[in-house]
């Protein structure tokens, strides 16, 4: 299973210098293996994704909720303006209207010039909620957590190759922060054991304090949060609009000083490939 | 060892930050989180006790009507609603493990998931205002 990191921004892509080295682009993620490819989140780092070959005639998009920054970049995405594709947009469902509603709402003008129903591409949409699923090799399992709106998390398996996925997310929600009681931890069924976690890390710890409830955690949860879950490697994403590269390297700098965690973590960068076994 | 619902997690931590006791059950009853103003009524911490069976906690209040007599189960607000997936409320009495009998009003609620399950269900103990 491979995995391409295309964009690992918060909220809003950021240009320009001072965000070259991490990037600027905001969720996007690809998964592939052999002539299957999974795209996770379509932030606008999904203008950057390439299919490997020709011959694929078919792309799975695996939403985590549909804020626009997990969005934004649908309608820059090649494979949907091309009639010979079947793509496959899987998102949390909700409890009052359609996924095609909701898209929609982005997807249409006066925010967007072509209507889903117009797109070349055969589109097929599904709701997921707790479920499980296959595509292709590999087995999806996706479950509600704790993010503003139906968020869900995704656990992609294949073979004993386990990658988790929860770009946004606040585990530590409420007046006592993250229990260490396993039952008790949103997200623990998606991450546990995980080869690799990519997690939202979005804010510092004095900055969450003005932020509680945003759905989002700081570096210091996510790092404990994983912990708990008894992750073999974690990549902090998300990264605040507001910090540069010099910024992240300070704030995890003295991150790095101050935890002792047994498992491998760093700041996830737009163009990382990571290969699991 | 799976984690419980997200909806089931978020009303634990809504009950964590409240100053009134919050029960929360699984669908068969089975008590598996109550706050700390609820560790007064019950007269043990979560932390000692942990999750309860049904059968253990039901017979730690000895709910009463107005004029002492025991009340049915099934008559309790929290039963109805494991029973009807609906709220009910309802006020009287209980002794309680600490041995004092205190007028009380409860309001219970089904804890209802976005995939429309039914996932719980919640009580609410206030101090009564309307026996």
């Amino acid at each position: 299973m491979k995995v391409e990191i295309k964009g690992v921004r918060g909220s809003i892509p950021t240009t320009g210098a001072d965000s070259s080295y991490y990037g600027g682009n905001t969720s996007c993620n690809v998964v592939s293996d052999e002539d299957w490819v999974i795209v996770l989140d379509a932030g606008s780092g999904l203008q950057k994704v390439v299919l490997p070959n020709k011959n694929i005639k078919r792309v799975d998009l695996l939403l985590t909720h549909l804020h626009l920054d997990h969005i934004q970049g649908l309608g820059y995405f090649g494979p949907l303006f091309d009639p010979s594709m079947e793509v496959h947009i899987w998102a949390p469902k909700s409890a009052t209207q359609s996924l095609h509603s909701r898209l929609s709402r982005y997807l249409s003008p006066p925010l967007f010039p072509v209507l889903i129903r117009d797109l070349p591409a055969k589109v097929t949409l599904h709701d997921v909620e707790n479920s499980s699923f296959e595509i292709g090799p590999f087995n999806i399992d996706s479950r509600y957590i704790i993010h503003p709106g139906p968020t869900v998390g995704y656990r992609i398996t294949k073979e004993h190759a386990v990658l988790a996925y929860i770009p946004d997310h606040e585990p530590a929600l409420g007046l006592k922060g993250l229990t260490s009681d396993k039952k008790w931890i949103s997200g623990f069924d998606i991450v546990y054991e995980a080869d690799l976690l990519l997690h939202d890390a979005q804010y510092t710890r004095e900055e969450y304090q003005s932020r509680i409830g945003w759905g989002h955690s700081c570096m210091e949860d996510t790092l404990k949060f994983a912990s708990l879950c008894g992750v073999k490697r974690l990549l902090l994403s998300h990264h605040d609009p507001g910090h540069d590269d010099t910024r992240l390297n300070e704030i995890f700098a003295a991150i790095r000083q101050r935890s002792d965690y047994s498992f491998p973590y760093e700041l996830a960068r737009e163009g990382m490939e990571i290969e699991l076994p | 060892m799976p984690a419980y619902e997200i909806e089931i997690i978020l009303n634990r931590q809504l009950a964590d930050c409240l100053s009134m006791p919050v029960f929360i059950t699984d669908t068969s009853g089975n008590l598996i989180f109550y706050n700390e103003p609820a560790e007064r009524l019950l007269g043990t911490r979560f932390e000692e006790s942990g999750e309860m069976k049904v059968d253990m906690w039901a017979t730690m209040f000895k709910p009463l009507d107005e004029e002492g007599k025991p009340l049915a189960p099934e008559g309790l607000p929290l039963v109805m609603t494991l029973t009807d997936q609906l709220p009910h409320h309802r006020s009287f009495w209980i002794e309680s493990m600490i041995g004092k009998a205190e007028k009380i009003s409860v309001t219970s609620y089904p804890i209802i998931g976005r995939s429309g399950s039914f996932l719980g269900a919640v009580a609410i103990f206030w101090e009564a205002k309307d026996i």
